[in-house]
């Protein structure tokens, strides 16, 4: 075929990998990004790449992690793409084995693997505790050598503002935006991906990079773009405090043997390395025989919930539980787990080796996203999603681990997907001019009217109390009279939006002005993800209402698609692809097969 | 007890072109500050310490754990990522300025875009045919891969071409980061098949020789490289690589 031209916005690992696979198959890529790809939030994965290598003779196999994966998510997730995931993990963990990912090693000289949430087998490859950035690094060196070779372009500090759609409904590129001297072009593609990350600063503190704002997402949203399952989040349960991030302490630290405990008594006075273990409450090993420290993150993340607020349990009362990694010895630590302890030592100030660290759940990802077709097409013709901004594969809780994997497989499936359309003809060639300047004229209009906004209200101020709704109300348990009352509140501040006062009027490198764009999509958003959860009348994965504490599958078991109108966003549903396991009740304190003869 | 307000002050530019100017700010003392936090509260309220309403302060960043290298800037005179330096380690006023080795695009930002450039030229990567899937990659002991892992944490932060007196205005030197990673993909068992032309690319002007030996380097590095070994070691190989060129009249 002809040579096609694509547009990949993100450079994290699912734009990265579909840059790759566009380019080898000698195609020309234009990759946005708004930083620098090699700092995308994929750094920020920490504990590992799930594949069933089957390395320790457990008898795991692509089927087991599949299996896992769709009862981790409790059957919210079609079924058919998260097979494929799951059969395409080993080759996908030996090909990044290849590029020289420089992974955790047994004394043979093999791939290690360890122990994640969710499963009882050893299938988590990992490269100390800083995996996403080994594997981005990676991707980042490949991308560098196609971009030498010419065939890709990469735009950095460059801003997605909005897809081009011709008269027939087709993305014919986009609308972009330089961050420094904040020109805006467009660009016209065959096909274009974006791979641009979840929502989580709509929740303000959380593990999340400081550009997740699914700004993109919620542009193409309200371009006709459906969003699927918004009102699923994962909470992490193991986050440390802080006052601009609660950062990350990796699922892999219990999957090393790490051990969540308060003290039995809440107002005990002695240090925590004295406390006798009589005197410990190991609530995950004492409520989830079977997996323990190791369930799920929704699992766990409500069990310290429970133990913090509604039992008043926690450490001295108050929002925290232990950690603790000192029965481990440190040189182990440090090979396997280095990279987290130094977080911990550095923004706490205390050594994780020898004190157990004080942890609470934080928001983390996103499992809903962009709907899709298998192919990584949106419901628009010619764009595609990948990574954190689909829904794809995680129904309605993610397993650890399987976000990387999850990224990769997107990547590479959304690749082909765009070569096989732009071969076909749909979309081809060059867009009248008409189409890309009329909506390039729109984006231009919205930033003269957001550079002369002189209102009272800061806009960052705005953003916060946004976050501050999102984590009160829309996060591990949810009232649907509280939900209600926050998609109010959030009606409230998008009134409040157009009094904003741009803070900064220069015309360079003013991230205000983007950030007051950015600010719009997330709050448009913010509705998908709490009308969701207002509807959604159940209890699954990550969303829990004690009101309706049951799954409810001849209810419920649909996936959720969110249309934006002008007045808000209006809810369809579609039935989940179940092909090819049937739904089972989902529970952790007795092993799954014990469940199944049970349920 | 310390002070409820922290006094910040903070070098600004508007535009490259711009004379710079310091700003100073009065923060709200909270509890786990670090340098971003004091500048969040400035964007939040961006009127400075004499009662001046201006514009909130560009800066760099985004994972805010130490893992992505944005927010690399000068705290108090020594180059550091703002995300991990502590407000209360910090004595104060605190001092806020951009990297001085690379160009100012606004405030706290700069251009480092010249760092990408150099990993091309060493041709940073491993030569891998294909990404299709072609079986497992060569195996490696425990201890190699640990030696490498500890190369391959560099974040292209700047750190230690900030510190390098042979960075200048009249030096076209490389740099330790851009050598050490040279050195991670020689000591690869695939990537060794470019080695020679690393080792090429590192005898060019601006090359390994360019390296003053000051050591300053490895003092600043926040993932702790091994900067002025990995410079020893390729020195070395360079050093064999022209010998051997020589011999065989090449």
């Amino acid at each position: 075929m002809a040579k096609a031209r694509f547009i990949v916005v993100g450079g994290g690992l699912a734009g990265l990998m579909n840059t790759i696979r566009l380019a080898e198959a000698g195609h020309e890529v234009d990759l946005i990004s708004f930083v620098p790809v090699k700092r995308s939030h994929s750094v920020c994965a920490q504990g590992g790449i799930n594949g069933a290598v089957n390395v320790k003779g457990e008898g795991d196999s692509p089927h087991e992690h599949f299996d896992d994966s769709v009862y981790g998510g409790d059957f919210l997730a079609n079924q058919p793409p998260v097979k494929a995931m799951c059969d395409a993990a080993p080759g996908i963990i030996y090909l990044l084995d290849r590029m020289g990912v420089m992974f955790n090693r047994t004394p043979e000289g093999l791939l290690d693997f360890r122990r994640f949430g969710g499963t009882k087998h050893h299938r988590t490859a990992f490269a100390g505790a800083t995996t996403g950035q080994q594997i981005l690094y990676a991707l980042d060196e490949q991308v560098r050598r196609h971009e030498v070779a010419g065939l890709v372009r990469k735009f950095e500090f460059w801003e997605f503002l909005s897809a081009v759609i011709d008269g027939s409904g087709a993305c014919r590129g986009c609308i972009v935006m330089n961050q420094v001297d904040m020109s805006i072009h467009a660009m016209r593609a065959d096909a274009v991906m974006l791979a641009t990350g979840g929502p989580g600063v709509i929740y303000g503190r959380g593990t999340n990079s400081t550009t997740c704002t699914g700004t993109a997402a919620s542009a193409v949203y309200q371009q006709g773009a459906h969003y699927a399952n918004g009102e699923f989040v994962q909470v992490h349960p193991t986050a440390i405090p802080g006052s601009d991030k609660l950062r990350l302490m990796s699922e892999s630290a219990r999957g090393e043997g790490g051990r969540v405990w308060v003290p039995k008594d809440p107002h005990d006075k002695r240090s925590p390395t004295s406390i006798p273990e009589s005197d410990r409450w190991h609530f995950l090993e004492d409520w989830y025989t079977a997996y323990g420290n190791l369930v799920p993150r929704d699992i766990a993340s409500r069990a310290i919930h429970k133990v913090c607020r509604d039992l008043g349990k926690g450490i001295g009362g108050g929002e925290m539980v232990y950690l603790d990694l000192t029965h481990i010895p440190a040189q182990e630590l440090d090979r396997k787990l280095g990279g987290i302890l130094e977080i911990y030592d550095k923004f706490v100030g205390v050594d994780p080796r020898k004190e157990p660290m004080k942890i609470y759940p934080a928001y983390h990802y996103s499992m809903g996203g962009l709907w899709i077709d298998f192919g990584h097409m949106t419901n628009i013709p010619g764009l595609f999603a990948a990574g954190e901004c689909d829904y794809q594969y995680h129904g309605a809780n993610r397993l650890g681990a399987n976000s990387l994997l999850s990224c990769i497989v997107g990547g590479e499936v959304g690749a082909a997907s765009m070569i096989r359309y732009a071969a076909g003809g749909e979309g081809k060639g060059e867009p009248p001019e008409g189409v890309l300047q009329a909506e390039k004229r729109r984006q231009e209009k919205l930033f003269d009217r957001i550079q002369v906004m002189d209102g009272p209200e800061n806009p960052y101020a705005l953003g916060e109390e946004l976050a501050s709704i999102m984590r009160s109300d829309v996060s591990i348990v949810r009232e649907n009279t509280k939900l209600a009352a926050a998609d109010a509140r959030i009606r409230g501040l998008i009134e409040r939006w157009e009094r904003i006062g741009l803070p900064d009027k220069g015309r360079w490198m003013n991230q205000a002005s983007s950030y007051v764009n950015q600010l719009w999509n997330m709050l448009q958003l913010a509705r998908v993800i709490v009308q969701g959860a207002l509807a959604r009348d159940e209890s699954r994965g990550a969303h829990f209402k004690p009101e309706f504490p049951e799954r409810n599958d001849p209810g419920w078991l649909k996936t959720t698609k969110a249309r934006h109108t002008p007045e808000g966003p209006v809810l369809e549903y579609e039935p989940v692809d179940i092909s090819l396991i049937p739904p089972r009740v989902r529970k952790y304190d007795v092993d799954k097969k014990e469940a199944a003869a049970t349920s | 007890m310390a002070e409820p307000q922290i006094r910040v002050r903070i070098k600004r530019r508007d535009r490259p072109e711009a004379s710079p100017r310091w700003e100073e700010f009065s923060v709200p003392r909270l509890p786990m500050m670090n340098v971003i936090s004091l500048l969040l509260e400035i964007q939040k309220r961006p009127v400075t310490a004499d009662g001046r309403p201006t514009s909130p302060v560009v800066w760099e960043s985004h994972c805010l754990e130490e893992v992505c290298g944005a927010c690399t800037m000068r705290v108090n005179g020594r180059v550091g990522q703002a995300c991990s330096s502590l407000v209360d380690k910090l004595a104060e006023p605190i001092t806020l300025e951009p990297m001085t080795k690379f160009p100012v695009v606004r405030d706290l930002v700069v251009d480092r875009r010249r760092m990408f450039e150099d990993l091309k030229k060493i041709k940073a990567w491993i030569p891998i045919q294909g990404t299709y899937d072609l079986g497992p990659g060569p195996r490696l002991s425990p201890a190699e891969q640990e030696a490498a892992y500890d190369l391959s944490r560099c974040m292209t932060c700047g750190c230690c071409l900030e510190v390098c007196p042979q960075i200048n205005a009249r030096s076209e030197f490389i740099g330790p980061a851009a050598i050490s990673q040279a050195r991670l993909f020689n000591v690869h068992p695939t990537g060794k098949n470019n080695a020679a032309e690393r080792l090429e690319a590192l005898m060019e002007p601006g090359g390994i020789s360019d390296c003053g030996n000051a050591q300053n380097c490895v003092e600043v590095c926040p993932k702790e490289i091994p900067l002025t070994t990995s410079i020893g070691e390729m020195g070395r190989q360079v050093t064999l690589h022209a010998l051997k060129s020589l011999l065989s009249g090449s």
